[in-house]
């Protein structure tokens, strides 16, 4: 559906997006992932033709649209800013890209309907933008840009002004719509959980780069580098060192002292010096050595953080390395883990992630 | 609790807050007063006069000088005057629009520096800048001269071109004149409007002609009214500019009326020229504001 073959966006000496390629497939919710700064927007503007590469090329349907025009190309997109145009009303709105086209006015008037029925805005047809709340204006704007049936739908961090309960409603929502419409997506946001809710697949950008690309499961699970582990969810990275192969795994020295096995296959070549992510979630912790774990070692609690749901704990080790460590609340209170408490942990080799030193 | 503040007149703090209320407002209406209506109501105290045979003026309720200003010499002139002021406008917003456009999809600091070299004529005496136009414009002037330097002359036009004291010298005036009143309010708008509803047009599969007149002549015609009648009404009654540029051969109604104070001095005639002068300007303008109102509610 879309190619972008090494494609280099520069600002002056700012190098917005460096040397990309990309496979979207059709019907797919992908997802470009980072902070700003990253490159995802400006890849998104060279996708619906605001931009142009330096260098590279993109294909879209098995059509080069590297240096198509935005108005010619079969590809609409959610602004953030919604760009509802003000003068217009909720219909005319929608129907702008159908008037454009040229389609026949029974035709549009069906069309139209329907997008509205589809974010659930019957009876405000006749509404101008400012007379909208927030939410119905990003309604407005999602009809407008899947009305002209495009091939690629570009979503640019559209949920980014909703507040926190509408947004996660919306998550939800653009999910079931992308499945019913069968429309490929392409979503920019720098905020994980909502790539994590929706994505298909998640692309992670870093400084012009594309840092990592595949579904949402293995990007958490299996992240590459310790910026994808930092940026997706929370991570302990730890500096670990190298000290001697034991069969299948690995001994290493953590930073702090605690020595741990990992798995021998994850370990970055013939590097001496990488980074181990441990999700706080993945770390066990009992009153009573962990069974099954592999890597096992007591440890004092620090820090106790209540956070609803969950607990926040921070612990450190015997040797000296400290984990943050996030455990699910539901238990009894008397089960509770509370600070200075003496406690043993468990590290299962599956869990631990190794990536190359930075 | 107190009572509500009562209406009462009686009430002490009532009446102060009145009387507070009318000290602020009278600047305002001393102004109104002094300066629009006494004015108006002495134009329409001359213009149903009449002059006697010595020149002076006779008050005396009579329409004549109403009568006079529909004679077709008169009617003529006005309709001249219609006609190079909505050129003068039509000008002006041709020429106008692109550069006020330019100027607002500038960055900050290039955009000021833009602004400030549309305003600053406006630091030098509006006859000097006439004068500086009838230099370049005469038949030996700045244009001449450079067109014969490049051999134009005799290829392209057989002899130099005569435009001072035309029509077309007028209307160059006028629309140097009053193109920065064009500039400015087009601008404003400009400058307001979010350039994502331009992408947003072109991402729907509008071509740059569509984007203009569906996005942003629309979106951007508050600066466009207030620009035309910034240009147009001032020019209509414009003389200094058809005096100097035009001679005595370009007369619109602004001469006219200026010719009937200073000259012929027939101040009852002028007024009544001065009145319905006015009665056009508040008419148009009830016009442009009624179109206004009927498109805002669709």
């Amino acid at each position: 559906m879309i190619t972008i073959r090494n494609v280099t966006r520069r600002f002056g000496d700012f190098v917005a997006v460096n040397d990309v390629s990309l496979e979207v497939k059709a019907g797919e919710f992908i997802t470009l992932l980072g902070p700003s700064g990253c490159g995802k927007t400006t890849l998104l503007r060279m996708l619906s033709g605001f931009e142009s590469p330096d260098s590279g090329e993109i294909w879209i349907e098995g059509r080069d649209v590297t240096r198509l025009a935005p108005y010619r190309r079969n590809v609409n997109q959610v602004f953030q800013s919604y760009a509802l145009f003000p003068h217009m009303t909720v219909r005319e709105n929608i129907a702008f890209g159908l008037r454009m086209q040229k389609v026949p006015a029974d035709e549009m008037r069906r069309r139209v309907a329907e997008a509205m029925d589809l974010v659930a805005l019957g009876g405000y047809e006749d509404r101008l933008p400012h007379q909208l709340s927030g939410g119905q204006r990003q309604r407005v704007a999602l009809a407008r840009a899947i009305v002209p049936r495009p091939a690629v739908l570009l979503l640019d961090e559209p949920l980014s002004a909703l507040d926190a309960k509408l947004r996660h409603q919306m998550q939800v929502e653009l999910k079931r719509l992308q499945k019913r419409l069968g429309m490929t997506f392409v979503f920019v946001t720098h905020d994980q959980e909502e790539a994590l809710t929706m994505s298909d697949r998640i692309a992670v950008f870093n400084r012009g780069r594309l840092e990592q690309l595949g579904p949402a499961t293995e990007i958490y699970h299996r992240p590459g580098t310790a910026f994808v582990a930092d940026f997706l969810g929370d991570a302990n990275l730890l500096e670990a060192e190298w000290l001697a192969a034991e069969g299948d795994n690995v001994r290493v020295r953590l930073r702090g002292g605690l020595e741990i096995a990992v798995a021998r296959a994850a370990w970055p070549g013939a590097a001496t010096r990488a980074v181990v992510s441990v999700r706080p979630e993945k770390v066990c912790i009992a009153r009573e050595p962990v069974a099954g774990a592999e890597n096992g070692f007591q440890a004092t609690i620090t820090e106790e953080i209540f956070q609803g749901a969950l607990d926040r704990l921070v612990v450190r080790t015997d040797a000296g390395t400290t984990f943050s460590v996030v455990v699910a609340n539901e238990s009894a209170m008397m089960e509770a883990f509370h600070e200075g408490e003496r406690v043993w942990c468990g590290l299962h080799i599956d869990d631990l992630v190794v990536v190359p030193a930075a | 609790m107190q009572a509500l503040p009562s209406v009462n007149l009686e009430n002490p703090h009532a009446r102060r807050a009145r009387a507070g209320a009318w000290l602020l407002i009278a600047p305002l209406v001393i102004w109104l007063g002094l300066f629009v209506v006494a004015p108006l109501g002495i134009l329409v105290a001359y213009s149903l006069a009449s002059t006697g045979e010595l020149g002076q003026v006779e008050f005396a309720l009579n329409f004549d000088n109403y009568v006079r200003v529909f004679d077709p010499i008169y009617l003529k002139i006005f309709g001249r005057s219609i006609a190079y002021a909505a050129l003068t406008t039509v000008l002006c917003l041709v020429i106008g629009y692109p550069v006020a456009w330019y100027i607002a999809r500038q960055r900050p600091v290039v955009r000021n520096r833009l602004l400030l070299l549309v305003m600053i004529p406006f630091w030098t005496s509006f006859l000097i800048r006439t004068y500086a136009w009838i230099a370049i414009l005469r038949s030996e002037g700045l244009l001449n001269a450079t067109l014969s330097a490049s051999g134009a002359i005799p290829a392209i036009f057989p002899e130099p071109l005569a435009l001072l004291y035309t029509p077309t010298a007028v209307v160059i005036g006028l629309v140097y004149a009053y193109l920065p009143f064009m500039i400015l309010p087009i601008y404003g708008s400009a400058e307001k409007l979010d350039h994502a509803l331009v992408e947003a047009a072109h991402d729907l599969g509008a071509g740059p002609l569509r984007v203009f007149r569906e996005v942003i002549i629309p979106l951007t015609r508050p600066g466009i009214a207030a620009g035309m009648l910034l240009v147009f009404v001032p020019a209509i009654g414009m003389f200094a500019i058809t005096d100097l540029m035009g001679g005595a051969r370009v007369s619109m109604i602004g001469n006219v009326i200026h010719n009937q104070f200073t000259k012929a001095l027939n101040y009852p005639f002028g007024a009544a020229l001065g009145v319905v002068f006015t009665l056009l300007f508040v008419l148009s303008y009830a016009l442009l504001q009624w179109r206004g109102r009927r498109r805002d509610r669709g």
